[in-house]
């Protein structure tokens, strides 16, 4: 062992006597040669045959594409498009899937529980509480994840991701951040658990922390719902009936727009406080475009991630909807546990503009944020009294149309005011548990899993009741 | 009907036909005969090699840096079981980013029976950097000429015989997105590994006569430390640069113990990073 300590460490000896005499041009000589001996060898067995093609299809759309003048308006138009049809696409599938497992399979189970003789409370508990939670997440995920991603696969396997992280580079460069961060950006559109995941790109952990931190300011596929029903009810109604469904779509990309501006500012906060440091440059080549594999992105992208995310979000809608509905149903003082939560939060929930509804539907649904707007509406009918609505105590429900919607938050005692603020507040709070243990997954801190959970948090709460003392001084 | 025998048995008879004999395997590996890497620069197209030889639906995307984490998977061919490992995207073995540190100690230190280079055919030249540095690493490696169908495209022409000739080691075209030429390259990494087919590496010529001298004395030295050590010569190479490293592993006999490194998870990974980062500048400052 001790002989064998020392002809190594005379092996190290000898390379350190050399390396003197050899001097510091070693290093870039050897890898001259190497690119001597690469361009010699691409010269002998690389021919180019036939006339240059007289029109150079990759050259012409990166011009359009990364220009500095065309390239981020193609770009918002693209995401706006992607977008448009996500959520115009998904309507019909989804009330189709509600009609399915809301209106048949729920009442067929209920009847079932009868039948055999069940009692009222494991029949509600299971069909009201556990099913109909996540039967509620698939009708409203399933259909919009299984149009986005496929869409968002075919722009990924065409080439256009790393255009969007050169747009977009300078943007994050200034506010101290990693340009590829765009990457993950993207992705957290889709959902940020994908999003944290997709932070990996990035070399430097200061900057993947800040990636990671800041990628709730995505609006992801749970909260496009939330946003675009506020948005159409409140707000579309601001407008005459033309210009409605225009407000209500500008309002919505307004909210998401405001979120990559957040983006930015956290990042540079970050940067400049709890991660401190230099934007590390990095080289990104890119890709030449390629005609998408249709068919197989189609597969991949419903099967790998569509079901997977859907898989993570039931497993998790299934105890929240067991907890909505014990709230609901354990009485204290004959008020069900959930009202008397409601009247705690209620003073400083309309104190920031919001209410208490709306917190302990936030609470409730930290597992996914689909469910915010169904726990919303059952909890708020289930403060206010009104009858005629909903199918009892703790039962999710979707309703019909939109007017109904609206009598149902008009009882709750909601302004314009509660709705602006609930659009922001879904835009800035805390991510869902499945990302929060995804964040923990990927950084394997626990405080910096913290940080990711209550920085947001702290933000929206600020945010809210600074849009409240402004509305209440100007309106 | 004479006709058509004849050709089921010439087809039988053909070298390509030993696809038949493919098992795609995923991730069930229990044990296996060999292991194979798989290298590459980023956005050549690993990944779409590795699923079609696995049968497994790794993410690919035509962007560079996709693949995040080691992904391995397995295959049986012609009876032999291989281990699949797709390694990071990197231009080069010689920096110092994460991702080239992961693919160098990965063909250094796991040392795979076989190293498959993917390299794109409409960027040869940058390509040939990556190959040339692998190929001083090991000598058991094929070359998988692959996005030959946009090479086509691009009106380009790639000898790869004489390539092959060139490299010393195998060169199969193929366009793995259509499944083009992954037969062939089966077979050349089944050839390569069972010994079939005997590597000659290209060596990159070194300069000037003291450094050849100094690499002579080395080489020696440690061959004779480490007997069976195929790749002194780029040991020699890196102790001469004063690569941190490769000193340590030549102090510690890492280098020739022939134990997989093992990894840490990718959470420990990045804090650690974390730390060390923050060393660093607060050195710097």
């Amino acid at each position: 062992m001790n002989s064998s300590n020392k002809s190594r460490e005379a092996i190290l000896a000898t390379a350190n006597g050399v390396r003197w005499e050899l001097g510091e041009e070693l290093h870039d000589s050897l890898i001259e040669s190497i690119y001597r001996d690469a361009a010699n060898i691409a010269g002998k067995v690389v021919t180019k045959v036939g006339e240059k093609p007289r029109f150079d299809w990759d050259r012409t759309l990166d011009r359009l594409l990364t220009s500095r003048w065309t390239g981020l308006p193609i770009m918002l138009l693209l995401l706006t498009l992607v977008f448009w049809i996500t959520i115009a696409g998904a309507n019909v599938p989804s009330s189709m899937l509600a009609a399915l497992l809301l209106d048949t399979i729920h009442p067929a189970l209920k009847n079932f529980g009868a039948a055999i003789a069940m009692p009222w409370w494991l029949s509600g508990f299971l069909f009201d509480g556990v099913y109909l939670a996540m039967a509620w997440v698939v009708s409203v995920m399933l259909p919009p994840m299984a149009i986005f991603f496929p869409l968002f696969t075919l722009l990924e396997d065409f080439g256009y991701l790393p255009r969007v992280a050169f747009n977009l580079d300078h943007l994050f460069r200034k506010a101290g951040a990693h340009g590829k961060q765009a990457l993950t950006m993207v992705m957290g559109y889709g959902c940020n658990a994908a999003g944290v995941v997709a932070a990996r790109v990035i070399d430097s952990p200061r900057e993947r922390l800040i990636a990671i931190i800041t990628n709730n300011f995505s609006l992801c596929n749970g909260r496009w719902p939330t946003q675009i029903l506020i948005a159409t009810l409140f707000i579309g109604s601001l407008a005459p009936a033309g210009l409605a469904g225009l407000l209500s779509a500008g309002a919505v990309v307004a909210v998401a727009l405001f979120g990559v501006f957040l983006m930015f500012a956290t990042s540079w906060f970050l940067s400049r406080t709890l991660l401190k440091g230099e934007a590390s440059s990095f080289s990104l080549e890119l890709p030449p475009y390629r005609p998408p594999r249709i068919l197989r992105t189609l597969y991949t992208s419903v099967i790998d991630r569509t079901l997977i995310v859907l898989w993570r979000a039931v497993m998790w809608a299934a105890p929240a909807g067991a907890v909505i509905w014990l709230l609901s149903n354990i009485k204290i003082a004959d008020v069900s546990l959930a009202e008397h939560i409601i009247n705690f939060f209620n003073p400083f929930g309309l104190f920031i503009g919001l209410n208490g509804v709306i917190l302990l539907a936030y609470i409730i649904a930290i597992p996914a944020n689909e469910i915010v707007i169904p726990t919303v509406l059952m909890l708020t009918v289930l403060s206010a009294k009104l009858a005629g609505f909903g199918a009892g105590a703790g039962v999710m429900f979707e309703l019909d149309d939109l007017e109904s919607y609206l009598k149902v938050f008009e009882a709750g005692g909601w302004t314009l005011l509660t709705a602006v603020n609930l659009m922001l507040f879904s835009l800035v709070h805390n991510p869902c548990s499945t990302t929060i243990y995804t964040i923990y997954k990927e950084t394997g801190s626990a405080k910096w899993t913290a940080v990711s959970a209550f920085l947001p948090i702290v933000m929206g709460l600020a945010l809210c009741f600074l849009v409240a003392q402004v509305w209440r001084v100007v309106m | 009907m004479s006709n058509k025998t004849q050709i089921t048995s010439s087809c039988a008879t053909c070298p390509a036909h030993h696809v038949a004999n493919l098992k795609k395997l995923g991730v069930n590996m229990d044990s296996w005969d060999y292991v194979v890497a798989l290298a590459g620069n980023p956005n050549t197209g690993k990944s779409t090699v590795f699923n079609a030889l696995t049968g497994l639906r790794q993410h690919t995307g035509n962007w560079p840096g996709k693949t995040v984490t080691r992904a391995e998977g397995g295959f049986s061919y012609n009876g032999k079981r291989y281990k699949l490992v797709d390694l990071p995207g990197t231009y080069s073995l010689l920096s110092t980013s994460v991702d080239e540190e992961v693919a160098r100690n990965f063909i250094l230190f796991g040392r795979p029976d076989v190293t498959v280079i993917v390299v794109d055919a409409t960027r040869l030249e940058r390509n040939l950097n990556l190959v040339l540095q692998v190929l001083e690493i090991t000598d058991r490696a094929v070359v998988c000429l692959n996005l030959m169908d946009e090479a086509r495209r691009h009106r380009l022409q790639i000898d790869d015989r004489l390539l092959s000739k060139e490299l010393g080691v195998p060169v199969v075209p193929t366009s793995a997105r259509q499944g083009e030429g992954i037969p062939d390259l089966l077979r050349a990494i089944s050839d390569v590994a069972t010994g079939v087919y005997i590597c000659r590496p290209h060596r990159i010529e070194s300069g000037s006569k003291k450094l050849k001298q100094a690499i002579n004395q080395l080489v020696a030295k440690i061959e004779a430390e480490y007997p069976g050590l195929t790749n002194a010569r780029w040991v020699a190479l890196r102790l001469l640069e004063g690569d941190p490293q490769i000193i340590d592993a030549v102090r510690s006999g890492e280098l020739g113990s022939l134990n997989e490194t093992t990894e840490p998870t990718n959470g420990e990974l990045m804090i650690e990073n974390w730390k060390m980062e923050k060393r660093k500048s607060k050195i710097e400052d």
